[in-house]
């Protein structure tokens, strides 16, 4: 690996003012010590930010509040988690494996990058990587790349799990720079590629997540996440969903609806919830709002099954959601 | 070697031609990386194909298998390069290198995770158990008298990572059934494909311990 610089902080002042002179910041590593090693990352400064005290996971009113640094594994047993939010536990669980997620923090994994092959293959074009350079997923080995929010430019998946339930849930995060603290919708974290595909996220120069913030709903304890991959487990998804139901009187009042592995970024499906609301909650109305959530599709040579899997997979997970006691 | 199934898609053409470059880039590595002495002495190892700028070494403690280490390594190297390379425990072994295969798999302040992918520098103070770690005066854990048992091994090179993970599986209380057993390991590639006997492994160690 080439040369860098490691530091240690405990605190966040200190950690922000190296990260706003240019060191990276680095929570488990997980993404960033797996693209060093590649070279496909060359940061020069790393602040180790595992000493700051951003790990703990605690109840305000109906919120659940999720520190950055907390585990993903530590988040996904945490018995207030799977009480009030069990789509945020089950999209954990369904990410990674035990091992990584015994590493990774959550604000690392909102950050992580995207899994395109052709980004890690330094002798491919990508404009991810080098910008400029061209984009060989376009006309290359497609299946899993993305059919929503795509540009010319680029078209790969993010490839979170979590941030698929989080967009879903409208959880919020915040996050402190060198001018202070902020927060927004965990959705207005990602950017679309555009023409500026190397641009993925909204973060100022040195900013540090602090916290995700999940507002709970009545919807929140029927909610589950279905991802459908190449195998069982321990695989990115080809499609998710994350579906949230509130059933009253034998109508849906509320639905949160949003897909993974198929867009650019964690893909919010408004449209289908507005369809559902005032619905039965029987497969004809799940089918009828899940066919809207193709809308906008640009599909690509090898991945033009996902316009079909996205709408069942919704189908089925709202099914699911609807099936929790 | 590299059973990579986080990089999509899982075959072609050009996978294999990575494949090639990864071993390529393993061998290189292997080739420059300094010994412990070495690094005490000089603080600029060379990395493959970068400049030869210094790179300030790191001191820290570490106990692996009960025993206390100080040592001095340079901050690029993960637990698994300290382990292998720096202590030469050679038991944990390095499959993918990027935290896909399980291979590397020890327990760091009692819980699971990937040696590969994990800086040793941030691990001042840690406590890490890898599979040298586990027989007792001479005696297998019941972990490890169930791989032999159920034949929870076929060439054995993921074996190592197989227990470590294993334990973390049972410790976890995630053993209960084949199922859950086979999700809670997923972590762990086995390109034999002995799965049957290692999940019969930890199903069994886990009902006797
Ligand atoms: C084999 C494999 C399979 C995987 N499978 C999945 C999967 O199925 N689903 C899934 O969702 N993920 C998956 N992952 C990704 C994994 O979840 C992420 O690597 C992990 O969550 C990143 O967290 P980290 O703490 O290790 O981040 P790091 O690697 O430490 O950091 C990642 C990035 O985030 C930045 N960063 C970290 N913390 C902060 C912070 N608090 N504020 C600002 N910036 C910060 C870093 O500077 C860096 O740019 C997989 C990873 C591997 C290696
Ligand atoms: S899809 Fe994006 S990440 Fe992949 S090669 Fe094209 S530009 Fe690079
Ligand atoms: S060597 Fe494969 S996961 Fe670490
Ligand atoms: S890889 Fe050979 S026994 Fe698992």
């Amino acid at each position: 690996m080439f040369p860098f610089v490691l530091e240690k902080t405990r605190s966040i002042e200190d950690a922000i003012a190296a990260a706003a002179s240019g060191a990276r910041y680095i929570a488990g590593g997980t993404t960033l010590v797996d693209l060093m090693r590649e070279e496909v990352e060359m940061p020069d400064r790393l602040i180790d930010i595992n000493g700051l005290p951003l790990d703990a996971i605690r109840i305000e009113g109906d919120d659940v509040v999720i520190g950055a640094l907390a585990r993903m594994a530590d988040v996904a047993a945490n018995p207030d988690v799977q009480r009030l939010q069990p789509l945020i536990a089950e999209s954990l669980i369904e990410g990674a494996s035990p091992q990584l997620r015994n590493m990774a923090s959550m604000g690392g994994n909102l950050l992580q990058r995207v899994r395109c092959p052709y980004f890690r293959m330094l002798d491919a074009p990508c404009n991810k990587r080098s910008p400029g350079s061209g984009c060989s997923a376009i006309d290359g080995l497609n299946a899993a790349h993305a059919i929503l929010g795509t540009s010319d430019h680029c078209v790969a998946t993010h490839p979170s799990d979590v941030a698929v339930a989080l967009v879903a849930l409208d959880a919020t995060m915040r996050v402190r720079g060198p001018e202070g603290e902020r927060s927004f919708p965990v959705e207005e974290l990602f950017r679309l590629p555009g023409d500026t595909p190397h641009l993925e996220h909204t973060l100022l120069p040195g900013e540090l997540i602090t916290e995700i913030r999940v507002p709970g709903g009545p919807y929140s304890r029927r909610a589950r996440y279905l991802k459908v991959r190449d195998r069982a487990s321990y695989e990115f998804a080809l499609v998710s969903a994350a579906a949230a139901l509130l059933i009253e009187d034998g109508v849906i009042r509320e639905v949160r609806l949003a897909a993974g592995g198929v867009g650019t970024r964690p893909w919010r499906l408004r449209d289908c919830e507005a369809q559902l609301v005032g619905k039965r909650p029987e497969r004809q109305a799940f089918a009828e709002a899940a066919a809207l959530a193709p809308q906008g599709a640009r599909p690509l040579h090898h991945n033009r099954f996902k316009v079909v899997l996205l709408p069942r997979t919704i189908v089925r997970a709202l099914e699911m959601a609807g099936e929790v006691a | 070697m590299t059973e990579n199934p986080s990089h999509l898609p899982p075959s072609g053409p050009f996978l294999s031609r990575r494949e090639a470059l990864q071993a390529t880039a393993a061998a290189a590595a292997l080739a420059t990386w300094p010994s412990a002495s070495e690094a005490e002495t000089s603080a600029a190892p060379a990395g493959a194909g970068t400049s030869a700028a210094a790179v300030p070494a790191v001191t820290l403690t570490m106990t692996v298998n009960g025993r206390a280490h100080t040592l001095t390594i340079d901050p690029r190297q993960s637990i698994l390069d300290v382990l292998r390379e720096t202590l030469n425990l050679t038991g944990t072994k390095k499959g993918c290198n990027q935290g896909a295969c399980g291979a590397c798999t020890v327990l760091v302040d009692g819980r699971r995770i990937v040696s590969c992918l994990t800086l040793a520098a941030m691990h001042d103070g840690s406590r890490i158990e890898t599979i040298e770690g586990l027989e007792k005066d001479g005696a297998l854990r019941p972990l490890q008298e169930a791989f032999v048992e159920h034949e929870g091994l076929q060439c054995g090179f993921c074996t190592p990572g197989q227990i470590m993970s294993g334990l973390g599986c049972i410790a976890e209380g995630h053993a209960g059934s084949p199922e859950e057993i086979r999700f809670w390991m997923s972590g762990n590639i086995c390109r034999c494909g002995a799965y049957p006997g290692i999940v019969a492994a930890v199903a069994d160690a886990a009902g006797r311990m």
